[in-house]
């Protein structure tokens, strides 16, 4: 085992090296502009110029897993302000598959999506999802929920179904480990995702058109986070993101890791923080130097009725909303407030699914306008006073405040009280 | 006549009862009209299903009736008395005139709930009770423009014996009678116009007794019920409907309840009905199918609905498509031959529009492949497009009836309707059996 695993260093190594030429040769088909960073906090306003489209960031990218994002049009998306959505390769891979996929001029073209695209390596869902899956050096292998077949997924073969679907961002395929797992799995899977990043940069057959991230891991452990911080900051990729977090550990452990990682990143690439979408956790990590957030959180809950407000959330199926005139937040400008009721709303939910659709209207609104404000006030150097005000509308009062929020925000110079 | 500026001004009758025209005085200022023959927007509790109205309104031309069910309404009741602005202004619906129907012409509605003083209907919570107070006390909040009396339907079960048809055509006059009173004493429905329904089963004399009673009130219009597709062999149906609309005014709108089949509405206009509930593009939606028949009567190619070649195509693909689609009127969940099913598997890699030189957002932006993929992923957004198309298209097919009505085309539009996929004889022609013979 352990020899094996030397010699696919060994032969990687020398793959890497020679992705590392090529990459110095072609230029990425990315720029960062940083527009702003705050005096304050390690918060940063930038321009990301990708392959067809210009996004501001911080960013919040909603996630269309099946090449859609539930209910919505690529118009409905695109006039509420998108810029980015995810699509997932392990969905769009099994169905209707890269080859399909690609005769449709990619996934843009397959959705008549006009703007960007990231997806991710497939990874995660293989083990999140599929319960027959097994991770080895040469990656992951699963049984296909449809037909049963065993299907292994490289690194290889999933920038192979990455660039197929032609997205502007693909990400690299790590071995991802739950985030409560600790022990030698962690430092294993740590040292694969660096080897694996390699194998992928290598595989990469667009790098002059899609862009590959690589993903530091190393689980809630400083020093294993370093150590791929250190490996991985080496390669010549055009951003990075900070994986194996927002899975159910401790918030004392996700923030501490999220500022390490942020801490060691380049300051001119883009840092993009996988599975976080709650309105606090968002400001909060913007505030730690990220710059890019995806999580089906908002959309999902949307279809349960779960509506997004400054203050909170609110639940327009439950009884005290049948007679609720108002719109779900009066001060919102998304189409549903502008138009429906609570009330309606919560009728509309017993007629007819359209009801869901308003909802996930609203909420991709919520969190798209709530990343344009906080931009806004990075730009305008009043980040710090935009937390507080925050903070001061989303609890009730300060001591509810969740601790983690305020020492993390105090790491980066914020005192809420 | 009830406070009722509803007005119906016939330009053409072809055939001797096919009847072209314009319902003029719709809308708060009654500046809106409606030309007729046309389909009303079916909603459920006034949402066109699957969209929102950045969605609908992708679509051009919509008619400006918006129809809602007081199946769906009935349970809001409370919360619509407390809102006091009417169910338009609640559901958000603007520049649209409302009409209320009694039920959901594409829900199940079961029979044994109805009694001499009160009809049920059926919502999301359950059945519901109505009486002709409990009736009109809903319509007094729900403020539509425009609303059918209610009525005892339960004729359309196959075995209905003359006896119970007869207390059907009896109690749904004694309940128009009563609504009328309310009616004309209510202050909050001054300027909203009351059809009348017709009853009578499958017995011609009821039908015509029905209609002539009926015709007596003063009513704006009248609601021709217990036709819905299933509910009888097509040809007695139209021999009835014939009967019915002759005894009926000129000069009032007839809405047929219940049909929707492209074959069927012109069947049904040719013999005198000028209005249809929406439904039919929904529930091809909901089978996952785009409707894709012909109807293009006009020598403009820009026009929707598909050029001599696109025909040739359609009829080729949707014979392909289904090869047990069927005419059997008899279950209106199944699919018919004016659709195509994009579950199919031939669709998969199909990078068409759902139907070539359609221009409705889906067709515009999507591919078959897409919306095949949608459907087989069950995503949320099949059902947004194909309703979409399938609105549109339904639309157009009726901007084409009134098309070949002003052109005397009527005959060349049946052959295309027909002609595309369902091939049949002459005309309608469908007994009970299924018809599987199609190519």
């Amino acid at each position: 085992m352990a020899a094996a695993t030397v010699r696919g260093v060994d032969r990687n190594t020398s793959e890497s090296l020679m992705s590392l030429k090529k990459a110095v040769t072609a230029a990425s088909p990315l720029a960062l502009r940083i527009v702003a960073e705050c005096p304050v906090t390690k918060a940063r306003a930038c321009d990301l110029a990708l392959p067809h489209w210009t996004v501001s960031t911080p960013v919040f990218m909603p996630v269309g897993t099946q090449g859609t994002l539930k209910g919505i049009t690529a118009d409905q998306l695109e006039s509420l302000g998108c810029q980015i959505c995810l699509g997932n390769t392990y969905h769009l891979g099994m169905r209707p598959g890269p080859d399909l996929i690609e005769r449709a001029n990619g996934l843009h073209g397959f959705m008549n999506w006009k703007r960007n695209l990231l997806t991710d390596s497939g990874g995660f869902q293989m083990v999140s999802l599929v319960e027959l899956s097994e991770v080895t050096e040469e990656g992951v292998k699963f049984k296909s929920p449809y037909d049963g077949k065993e299907i292994l997924l490289s690194p290889e073969k999933s920038i192979s179904i990455q660039n197929s679907l032609g997205s502007d961002i693909m990400m690299q395929l790590d071995d991802v480990v739950s985030s409560t797992v600790k022990g030698p799995r962690v430092e294993e899977a740590m040292h694969r995702s660096i080897r694996w990043l390699d194998r992928c940069i290598a595989a990469n057959k667009h790098p002059d058109r899609q862009n590959l991230f690589a993903i530091i891991q190393g689980g809630l452990d400083a020093q294993l986070r370093k150590a791929c911080l250190n490996e991985m900051t080496q390669r010549d990729v055009p951003g990075f993101a900070i994986g194996g977090l927002s899975g159910g550990e401790e918030k004392d452990d996700f923030w501490r890791m999220v500022t390490l990682s942020t801490d060691y990143l380049p300051r001119e690439k883009p840092r993009y923080l996988m599975g976080v979408g709650y309105a606090v956790d968002l400001v909060v990590c913007v505030a730690l130097g990220c710059d890019m957030f995806d999580c089906v959180f908002p959309t999902r809950t949307a279809r349960f009725g779960s509506a997004l407000v400054p203050w909170g959330s609110l639940q327009v199926k439950q009884k005290q909303y049948a007679k609720d005139f108002q719109p779900i937040d009066p001060d919102c400008q998304c189409p549903t407030c502008k138009r429906h009721s609570r009330a309606y709303l919560h009728a509309l939910f017993k007629s007819d699914t359209a009801a869901m659709h308003h909802v996930t209207i609203h909420n991709i609104s919520y969190q798209l306008t709530l990343m344009r404000s906080v931009r806004q006030s990075i730009v305008d150097g009043r980040f710090p006073e935009f937390i507080r005000t925050f903070m001061k509308r989303m609890f009730p009062s300060p001591d509810q405040y969740p601790g983690w929020a305020m020492e993390a925000l105090a790491s980066v110079n914020v005192a809420l009280d | 006549m009830a406070g009722s500026r509803m007005q119906l001004e016939l330009s053409r009758v072809v055939h001797g009862t096919a009847r072209l025209g314009v319902l003029k005085g719709l809308g708060s200022t009654g500046q809106h009209s409606l030309d007729v023959p046309c389909c009303l927007l079916y909603t459920h509790f006034g949402t066109v299903p699957h969209l929102t109205q950045d969605t609908l309104h992708t679509i051009s031309s919509l008619p400006f009736v918006t129809q809602v069910a007081l199946s769906h309404v009935a349970e809001h009741q409370d919360v619509l008395e407390e809102f006091k602005d009417g169910l338009k202004k609640f559901a958000g619906l603007r520049d649209t005139a409302l009409f209320c129907s009694l039920h959901d012409p594409a829900a199940p509605c079961p029979t044994g709930y109805t009694t001499n003083k009160t009809v049920s209907v059926w919502g999301s919570g359950g059945r519901i009770d109505m009486s002709v107070a409990k009736f009109m006390a809903l319509q007094k909040v729900v403020q539509p423009d425009w609303y059918q009396s209610m009525a005892d339907g339960e004729t359309w079960q196959i075995n209905a014996s003359r006896k119970r048809v007869r207390k059907s055509v009896d109690r749904t006059l004694a309940h128009l009678d009563e609504c009328l009173l309310l009616h004309q004493k209510s202050q909050e429905l001054d300027r909203v116009s009351m059809f009348g329904v017709v009853e009578g089963g499958d017995i011609l004399e009821e039908r015509v007794r029905s209609a002539r009673e009926t015709a007596k009130r003063p009513v704006a219009g009248f609601c021709l019920d217990g036709f819905q597709s299933g509910a009888m062999d097509p040809t007695l149906r139209i021999q009835l409907i014939s009967a019915v609309t002759k005894e009926l005014p000129e000069d009032k709108p007839r809405l047929l309840q219940g049909v929707g089949r492209p074959d069927e509405v012109l069947e049904c206009v040719e013999a005198g009905v000028d209005l249809f509930e929406g439904f039919f593009p929904f529930q091809a939606t909901e089978r996952g199918c785009a409707l894709c028949f012909s109807f293009n009567v006009s020598p403009d190619p820009e026009r929707a609905g598909g050029t001599q070649t696109d025909l040739d195509e359609e009829q080729h693909t949707a014979g392909e498509t289904q090869p047990n689609g069927d005419l059997n009127c008899d279950d209106q969940t199944q699919m018919t031959c004016f659709e195509m099913n994009l579950r199919d598997k031939r669709y998969q890699d199909d990078f068409r529009p759902l139907v070539e030189g359609c221009g409705c957002y889906c067709c515009k932006n999507h591919q078959r492949a897409y919306v095949h993929h949608l459907l087989v992923t069950n995503e949320l957004l099949a059902g947004v497009l194909l309703m979409i198309h399938n609105t549109s298209h339904y639309q157009s097919f009726f901007h084409s009836l009134r098309e070949a009505l002003a052109g005397d085309k009527l005959d060349l539009l049946k052959k295309r309707v027909l002609g595309g996929s369902c091939q049949l004889a002459d005309g309608i022609n469908v007994d009970n059996s299924k018809r599987n013979d199609r190519d």
